[in-house]
């Protein structure tokens, strides 16, 4: 794990090399006297070597010793320090975790509304197999899959707060207003939990140890919750883990429909938008190395809920 | 197959029709605007309405199918080539180099949440059609990568590679024309799969502004375009909203179809 972390980071880091152009006239525009690019530049450490040692054209690789850019980010991440914004001189850290919390509100929100509609959803599915509702429930969850984000949110929009008038079309302002972008964002994950729950119920239906209870006169409901549940949600977390990373993508779109103050509008419009590289690079981190994390802590509980995985 | 993955395939044939003969289908000129005719409904002369310039919305979904299309295959094509060539390498080699690729470069694909390594790549290359591609390839090869390398790893254990190898073959020519046409199965599933993603994907980068620039009439670009009007005028997103969830829905049911039709286990239940 700390392998592909530095591996990401060191991407990362290195993203800012390939941009069309100097940075820093990108930024300061065509009328910027050299002065300012050149200030702008030792501001920024822009003005050294990107990395430990370069392609000097004919002179082959040249040896730029400790004294570089992707050594300057490092020591600074080490020390909580993402560098400063381009645009606002603002340090990055700051900026970013003004606004983390907002876009873990909305991916939790999401995961919650996702689970709320799938869990039901699947084992009445998967417990009535090729039943109507076994069939209304794969409709939806094909629905949920093919349509995208960006078509799901407006259309909330539209009929939950211009039709109806329940939420604020857009904006955080009261608690109510996370529900709108966390049902667009849960949608697509409830419709892939559904098809998992309800493929997972199903498989251990057929199980021994069902019969065995089924034989021992256990209600079908005890055998559904108590045993057939606890076995069957083990690859649903799974699931859930490696799609975090789908809703933290999904969450930059979802805050542009809804103008959701989180990361996702900030690596956007501060950071794309208004191309402030060191911004992007510090939003494009922490959304991936939130997402490693979440993985691996995934991956532990995992092992927890499965014996099996622990021995072997 | 399926009865959905016949559905689907009618569905993908109906669009690259559309996608191939659109300047015969389009009844209007795409970047024809008509300020007179903003935001019409629906009607006889414009099928499906006009948008916020005038322009034709029906005339614009036929040439955004030719974009998704476009740039669906491509993604499709190049990562598949690529993915599958890595893969097959990491499986056939195994070894160090097996965990090197698949232990470690995989691994770094995959830690970038879904599309946030294609919306970093083109936030510091900058927009366009190619660097699009590129950034989708970026993100779609190693899908493939890992279908094949488990493929190699199955395969490369049968009989007949140890009797080609006993024949004295090479390597390269075990690996093509021995393990490739019998790992291939798997690989088409995903590429059918991977279509529906790279349609979603590029839909989703050119609604953040960040694909396709408009006057290119990219369905994601006119959702974005359409989003303000949609009380009002709410043909103008729905349209390519439906577009899109057509070609993903019909490319995922030819994929889960296939991966059905191809794996016994799953066609008995």
């Amino acid at each position: 794990m700390l392998l592909v972390i530095w591996t990401v980071v060191s991407l990362v880091t290195l993203l800012i090399e390939v941009v069309p152009g100097d940075p820093a006239t990108v930024i300061l525009g065509e009328t910027a006297t050299q002065e300012q690019i050149e200030n702008f530049r030792a501001k920024h450490g822009l003005d050294r070597p990107a990395f430990f040692f370069s392609y000097g054209g004919e002179k082959g690789f040249v040896w730029n010793g400790g004294d570089n850019r992707y050594a300057d980010y490092w020591l600074g991440l080490l020390q909580g320090d993402l560098g400063t914004s381009f645009r606002t001189d603002r340090p990055v850290r700051d900026m970013i975790f003004e606004r983390y919390p907002s876009t873990i509100k909305l991916a939790v929100a999401a995961m919650l509304v996702a689970i709320g509609i799938a869990l039901p959803l699947g084992v009445l599915a998967g417990s009535r197999k090729n039943s109507v509702v076994d069939n209304l429930a794969s409709f939806f969850a094909l629905l949920g899959i093919s349509l995208p984000t960006f078509v799901i949110g407006p259309f909330l929009v539209y009929l939950f707060a211009v039709q109806l008038g329940w939420f604020s079309p857009t904006g955080s302002l009261y608690p109510e207003d996370i529900v709108l972008p966390a049902v667009t964002l849960g949608a697509a994950l409830s419709a892939i939990l559904t098809r998992m729950i309800r493929s997972s119920v199903i498989e251990e239906l057929g199980e021994d140890y069902v019969r065995t209870a089924r034989a021992k006169g256990v209600s079908e409901r005890m055998v559904l919750f108590k045993h057939v549940l606890k076995n069957g949600l083990i690859p649903v977390v799974t699931i859930l883990g490696l799609q975090l990373g789908v809703l933290l993508a999904g969450a930059i779109i979802t805050e542009k429909i809804f103008n959701w103050q989180g990361l996702g509008l900030l690596l956007l419009e501060d950071g794309i938008g208004k191309r402030d590289y060191r911004l992007v690079q510090g939003c494009v981190l922490v959304i991936s190395v939130t997402y490693i994390i979440a993985n691996s802590l995934t991956d532990f509980v995992y092992r927890k809920l499965d014996p099996r995985i622990r021995l072997s | 197959m399926s009865r959905l993955a016949y559905i689907g395939f009618a569905i993908a044939v109906l669009f690259i029709m559309a996608a191939i003969f659109a300047p015969f289908v389009a009844t209007h000129d795409v970047a024809a605007q008509d300020l007179a005719m903003r935001y019409f409904p629906p009607s006889a002369e414009h099928w499906f309405g006009t948008d916020g310039l005038g322009r034709d919305v029906f005339s614009r979904v036929v040439f955004g199918a030719r974009i998704s299309l476009e740039v669906g295959i491509t993604v499709v094509v190049i990562s598949a080539i690529f993915g599958t060539f890595i893969g097959s390498i990491a499986g056939f080699y195994g070894g160090l180099v097996d965990k090197f690729l698949s232990g470690y470069v995989f691994n770094v694909f995959l830690a970038f949440p879904g599309l946030l390594l294609a919306i970093a790549l083109v936030a510091f290359l900058g927009a366009g059609q190619g660097k699009l591609i590129a950034a989708l390839c970026v993100i779609g090869w190693v899908g493939y990568a890992r279908v094949m390398r488990g493929q190699v790893l199955k395969v490369r254990e049968y009989d007949y590679v140890m009797a080609a190898r006993a024949l004295g073959a090479s390597n390269l020519r075990i690996l093509f024309t021995h393990i490739l046409p019998n790992a291939i199965q798997p690989l088409i599933v995903q590429a059918s799969l991977g279509m529906a993603g790279a349609v979603l994907s590029e839909a989703s980068l050119s609604f953040l502004g960040l694909g396709i620039p408009p006057p290119a009439p990219s369905w994601g670009t006119m959702i974005e375009e359409a989003r303000q009007f949609f009380a009002t005028s709410p043909h103008i997103l729905l349209f390519p909203g439906i577009a899109i969830a057509l070609t993903v829905l019909a490319f995922n049911f030819i994929g889960d179809g296939l991966r059905e039709y191809l794996d016994p286990k799953q066609r008995r239940r």
